[in-house]
């Protein structure tokens, strides 16, 4: 079987700090990492083939540097990695972007047709959860988000069948392959590569692949003309116009302090104490 | 700049032709089984707003399954703000399925082309919503904070944070209509509802068969609600983050939240240490809140944390850093050790309560 995992590159978040002055992103020293979430679609995916064998191959598209991610998911185990990277697609939306996925992944399937696409259920800078509902429609493939499991597989009939996390409760869905899987985290652990996929994907000959190998004739569909949403204003919250009041006591002792931050709040919020009262009562 | 003084320099701006026939602002009204998501009922909120704003109607959209109590729900937003409803009932709308829910959703839009389309970030919302954008090709702005009306452009700026929370960007949707928008749980205040309010039911057929859809629900398992925690509508919070050292010492964070009656949220840093369940993280990746009281202790008050409770109406927050962010935006600060102002709050919390009871 053959599944295809598309991936972004991220900066971690985690370590993300803006710049007072110029309100923009400080990317110096910002570890890139793989989108923490999509490691839960590509386990999924070399799970699969450890059960049924096949291939698994690891798509992004961004900047060369997101190389380095396509080689950390062959160290994990993927076997083949495309980066799609051209200057034309910066700027590019949601909707660009599984345009240009979708239409990378088309292309990958004239050289062996693809039985299920993962992704991330979404990615921790843009947080948008658009990619992967965005390249199953342009597909025409049925969508499954949210995925905590896949229950059962058939791939001669086609079938797959799979929990899926909904509001207030767990789907059990049956369709058909191929399909486009986002997975819900938490649901796998990435394994540990062994050393011959370490070395494998030190010196793997990944694919490189700009606008026109990536099978993208319509430059129209791409980057900022592909892209209905366009960023108008980036800026950091503001703070509140009034600072917190800090309580304080000449001997600053815990209980002194608590008991005069009760007294302060209790004061100004009566009906805030009512509803303590209440619930305690 | 103009020749002739008499009236006023007014800016006008045409409206681009494509867009003359795109009107009045849509929620979709999410349900499962009759149980409307109450995210619906905070996006009619706002959205009577951004209807007002442009001097268009309000709209409701309804999909579920026969047997549902459809009108009972159209009914329902109008007390909240809706002017009209469009109901589809059918047989295959009766789980949500991505295919026939698309399908439902950009017919409809096809056929009354409303000019804000706005849903739930739930996980229906966000399948439903990134789905019907790509199938109309429009743009669509996932977990706003913040929805403005341009009033010359009729333009929708849509505000969300990014990079995981520690900026926000505004985003518009210029060239295409409907102009598409989904916005988390508790981020809009909850509106009163108006039983005197009423409106218009359209009722639209939906013509497709089960045969045609290619997947199946085979089962739903409900999930088990009893033990699980629901920050989003918890009226008092009491959080604990990093300052806490030690993952034994979360349970000051308990013994306080037991005292108060209230629910125990976390950070990022200490649910990633595993010191508290996922369910209990409260910030831009986690859980958004809007308590009547939140208590912070320990935490830094890092963006990231700050989108997700903001909106709370009293914060208190215990930080040993006199600098740490989390003042510029709590209503109240102790600056000290949490491990010992938490059990001190505690007591204090316990003493009172006695007394009023006492008292009362």
């Amino acid at each position: 079987m053959h599944s295809v995992v598309c991936i972004k590159q991220v900066p971690d978040s985690a370590q993300i700090r803006v710049h007072p002055v110029t309100n923009t992103i400080m990317r110096q020293g910002v570890p890139a990492i793989i989108n923490p979430y999509d490691l839960f679609a590509l386990e999924e995916a070399l799970r699969l083939k450890d059960r049924f064998g096949g291939t698994v191959t690891v798509v992004t598209m961004g900047p060369p540097m997101a190389e380095a991610a396509l080689r950390k998911c062959l160290s994990y185990g993927a076997d083949d990695a495309i980066l799609v990277s051209d200057r034309a697609f910066a700027g590019s939306d949601t909707l660009a972007t599984s345009y240009a996925l979708a239409t990378t992944i088309k292309k990958i399937m004239g050289n062996m047709p693809v039985d299920l696409i993962f992704t991330g259920k979404q990615t921790i800078d843009g947080d948008t959860a658009q990619v992967g509902p965005g390249i199953a429609k342009r597909l025409d493939y049925q969508l499954l988000t949210y995925v905590s499991k896949i229950v059962d597989l058939d791939l001669d009939k086609k079938e797959i069948t799979v929990e899926r996390r909904a509001e207030g409760g767990v789907q059990l869905l049956k369709t058909a392959t191929p399909c486009l899987i986002t997975m819900l985290e938490g649901t796998n652990e990435m394994r540990f590569g062994d050393l011959d996929d370490l070395f494998r994907a030190a010196r793997y000959d990944l694919k490189v692949w700009n606008r026109e190998a990536a099978g993208i004739d319509d430059a129209e569909m791409i980057g900022l003309k592909g892209s209905p949403t366009v960023v108008s204003k980036v800026f950091a919250p503001r703070p509140r116009s009034q600072r917190a009041e800090m309580v304080e006591t000449v001997d600053n002792d815990p209980k002194n302090l608590a008991v005069t931050l009760l007294a302060k709040v209790f004061t100004q919020h009566p009906k805030l104490e009512k509803e303590i009262a209440k619930r305690a009562g | 700049m103009s020749e002739q003084p008499k009236k006023p320099a007014k800016k006008k701006v045409e409206l681009d032709p494509r867009f003359v026939n795109y009107k009045h602002v849509w929620v979709v009204v999410e349900s499962e089984r009759g149980e409307v998501h109450p995210v619906s009922w905070e996006l009619l909120g706002e959205g009577r707003k951004l209807a007002d704003a442009l001097g268009v109607q309000l709209c409701g959209v309804v999909m579920c399954g026969p047997g549902e109590r459809g009108a009972g729900i159209c009914g329902e937003a109008f007390t909240y703000g809706a002017d009209k409803c469009y109901l589809m009932q059918d047989e295959v709308l009766k789980d949500y399925r991505n295919e026939p829910y698309t399908k439902a959703l950009t017919d409809l839009v096809n056929t009354y082309q409303p000019e804000i389309l706005m849903l739930g970030a739930s996980t229906l919302g966000r399948d439903l919503a990134g789905s019907v954008a790509t199938t109309l090709g429009t743009g669509l702005v996932a977990d706003c904070t913040e929805l403005v009306i341009e009033t010359e452009t009729r333009n929708l700026a849509s505000t969300r944070p990014t990079f995981g929370g520690s900026l926000l960007c505004t985003i518009m949707t210029q060239r295409h209509r409907p102009q598409m928008a989904t916005v988390r749980p508790r981020v809009m205040a909850m509106p009163e509802a108006d039983g005197s309010r009423s409106g218009e039911i359209v009722t639209v057929p939906f013509s497709m068969i089960e045969t045609s859809i290619v997947t199946k629900v085979l089962e739903f398992i409900a999930d088990d609600t009893r033990d699980k925690p629901n920050l989003p509508f918890a009226d008092i919070i009491v959080s604990g983050g990093r300052g806490l050292k030690k993952p034994e010492n979360f349970q000051l964070v308990w013994d306080l939240a037991k005292v108060l009656g209230a629910e125990v949220g976390a950070s990022r840093p200490v649910v990633q240490a595993g010191w508290a369940e996922l369910d209990r993280q409260v910030g831009q990746s986690g859980k958004t809140v809007r308590p009547k009281l939140y208590i912070a202790a320990g935490i830094s008050g890092a963006i990231q944390h700050r989108v997700g409770m903001d909106g709370a109406d009293v914060i208190i927050a215990i930080n040993t850093d006199a600098n740490a962010p989390i003042f510029d935006f709590a209503h109240y600060g102790i600056v000290g050790n949490a491990m010992t102002i938490l059990p001190a709050l505690t007591e204090a919390f316990k003493a009172h309560l006695a007394q009023a009871k006492k008292a009362g």
